[in-house]
């Protein structure tokens, strides 16, 4: 059994339900530390924390610069900054170019994480209509790292995982609540409860 | 195994080349932010075709134009003229206000890159009518971004987004008349340079600026490490005057430093903090080089004055225009 020590997603357009439905889904005791960029408008305010938060146990905040990543917390990208993780487990912001036309992107994350967790990360995209995602899930997989997509049948935009698909050989493609028992069942946790 | 391997080289090397850059060029990055560095590092090498970071080390040691694109790739980040508007609207209407009283204020914009900071503050004091009386400091360790900074050329699709920003931030104006349009760029306005001193300074290994009013470095110390964090809060904190004010980016703070004391709250939200005239308890080693100040503040005054005469002469020149019955 591979140790992970974190989980990073990336989610665009229909994003927020997806990724509501992959917490609601994530057993209560799930406690790896996630990061996640979900494109946003770059005025969006605090309510989406909120809307996150209901549905989780795990402590949900927009990643702060220099803060070293902990269990049990969510971690998700401000608007209009790029997240990374940094070898020593801490969390980094950046004004850099939009890659992919986005900031923050998804490849930026994924590919600091790759290099921060190597092996021992599991790499998600989900819902989305552009391709943001792709060069760096195939980096996690490239690392050794887990790399799932969300079914691009059940998606509500396919395009996004359909790029991620055609770039790399993904380890898994499931809707998004298979995700959440899938996470757990990498984790170790064969009990598998009804969630 | 071999990705642990792998892995450990690359930042073996990247260690190496950030030393050899401070060696040979005295360009210090080794206290930044290691994450975003190495995704500089690999578009320079995707670019130039470079497979090892070893070869750019090669190549930044021996070809000085390969250096100078790299170090333009170190310097890259985006700004924009009034990037927050609520930040700078909170400027305009708390800060400017204190400093009101003063003869003569001195804002020091630390790290202005491309200028648009540095024009976004110039236009609100035009408007609050503190333009004579104020000298902004503008610096980078960029003799590029420098440059940028002082041509004020912007593209006109990049205009409109600042000037959405603009009116957000309270702008009263029309923003356009800042601007001359050029084919697919505008231009500054350059009477808004006057008061504005561009010049190197890097804030990895320079030293002090004396006696500023405001301090604005925004979304850059998110790039260095806590390290770096520390020392060039320690620079700011000795540049600044007692009742000085320091804003930082909306997701940078000063409260996870040991300079926390030193600053009281004044708008949290937007990030602006005041000097208060607790002495500085924290001690580090920090092997300051040798300050700017004097000679680049006297530059400053020297302007200011010569500002001011001219100013004295136009008035000069419109009362005797209007004397004779003129417009």
């Amino acid at each position: 059994m591979r140790r992970y020590e974190a989980v990073v997603i990336g989610a665009s357009a229909g994003g927020l339900d997806a990724l509501k439905t992959l917490l609601t889904h994530l057993p209560n005791d799930f406690s790896l530390p996630i990061a996640v960029v979900l494109h946003l408008h770059r005025n969006t305010k605090g309510e989406l924390i909120n809307v996150l938060q209901k549905g989780t146990r795990l402590n949900v905040n927009y990643a702060q610069d220099k803060k070293r990543i902990q269990k049990g917390y969510l971690y998700i990208a401000p608007p209009d900054y790029h997240l990374l993780i940094e070898d020593d487990k801490t969390l980094s912001l950046s004004v850099d170019e939009p890659v992919n036309y986005s900031r923050p992107s998804i490849d930026v994350l994924f590919e600091s994480a790759s290099d921060a967790f190597r092996e021992h990360v599991i790499g998600i995209i989900l819902t989305g209509a552009n391709r943001d995602g792709s060069m760096g899930l195939k980096r996690i997989k490239e690392r050794g790292g887990t790399a799932i997509v969300e079914n691009p049948q059940s998606a509500e935009y396919s395009e996004m995982p359909l790029a991620a698909i055609a770039e790399t050989q993904s380890d898994y493609i499931l809707d998004v609540d298979e995700i959440a028992r899938k996470i757990y069942e990498l984790l170790g946790g064969e009990k598998c409860k009804t969630f | 195994m071999d990705y642990y391997d792998n892995e450990d080289n690359e930042n073996l090397e990247i260690m190496l080349l950030l030393e050899a850059m401070n060696a040979k060029y005295g360009y210090d990055f080794r206290n930044y932010a290691k994450a975003s560095i190495k995704r500089r590092i690999r578009h320079r090498m995707s670019i130039a075709g470079i497979k090892k970071i070893t070869e750019v080390i090669e190549r930044v040691i021996y070809d000085r134009e390969f250096f100078i694109e790299l170090l333009g790739d170190f310097s890259i980040s985006t700004t924009e003229m009034f990037r927050d508007p609520s930040f700078f609207q909170a400027l305009r209407k708390s800060i400017f206000p204190a400093l009101q009283h003063l003869p003569f204020i001195k804002i020091w914009v630390a790290g202005c890159s491309t200028g648009e900071e540095v024009y976004s503050i110039a236009i609100m004091l035009k408007e609050e009518n503190l333009s004579d009386k104020t000298m902004i400091y503008a610096t980078d360790y960029s003799d590029k971004s420098l440059s940028a900074a002082k041509e004020g050329v912007f593209s006109i699709k990049s205009v409109k987004q600042y000037a959405s920003n603009y009116n957000d931030a309270g702008g009263i104006q029309s923003f356009s008349n800042y601007f001359t349009a050029k084919g697919d760029v505008a231009v500054i306005d350059k009477s808004l340079r006057h008061n504005v001193v561009f010049s190197i300074h890097n804030l990895a290994s320079d030293g002090v600026f004396g006696e500023m009013n405001i301090i604005l470095c925004r979304n850059v110390l998110i790039y260095f490490n806590r390290e770096l964090q520390n020392k060039v809060f320690d620079l700011f904190t000795k540049s600044l005057e007692e009742g000085g004010f320091l804003c930082l980016g909306s997701k940078e703070t000063i409260r996870l430093s040991p300079f926390s004391g030193n600053y009281d709250e004044v708008l949290n939200d937007e990030k602006i903090y005041k000097r208060n005239t607790r002495p500085v308890s924290y001690s580090q080693k920090i092997d300051n080089n040798p300050v700017v100040t004097p000679e680049f503040v006297t530059k400053g005054g020297e302007l200011i004055r010569a500002m001011k005469s001219k100013i004295e002469e136009l008035d000069c020149l419109i009362s005797g225009v209007q004397g004779k019955g003129g417009v």
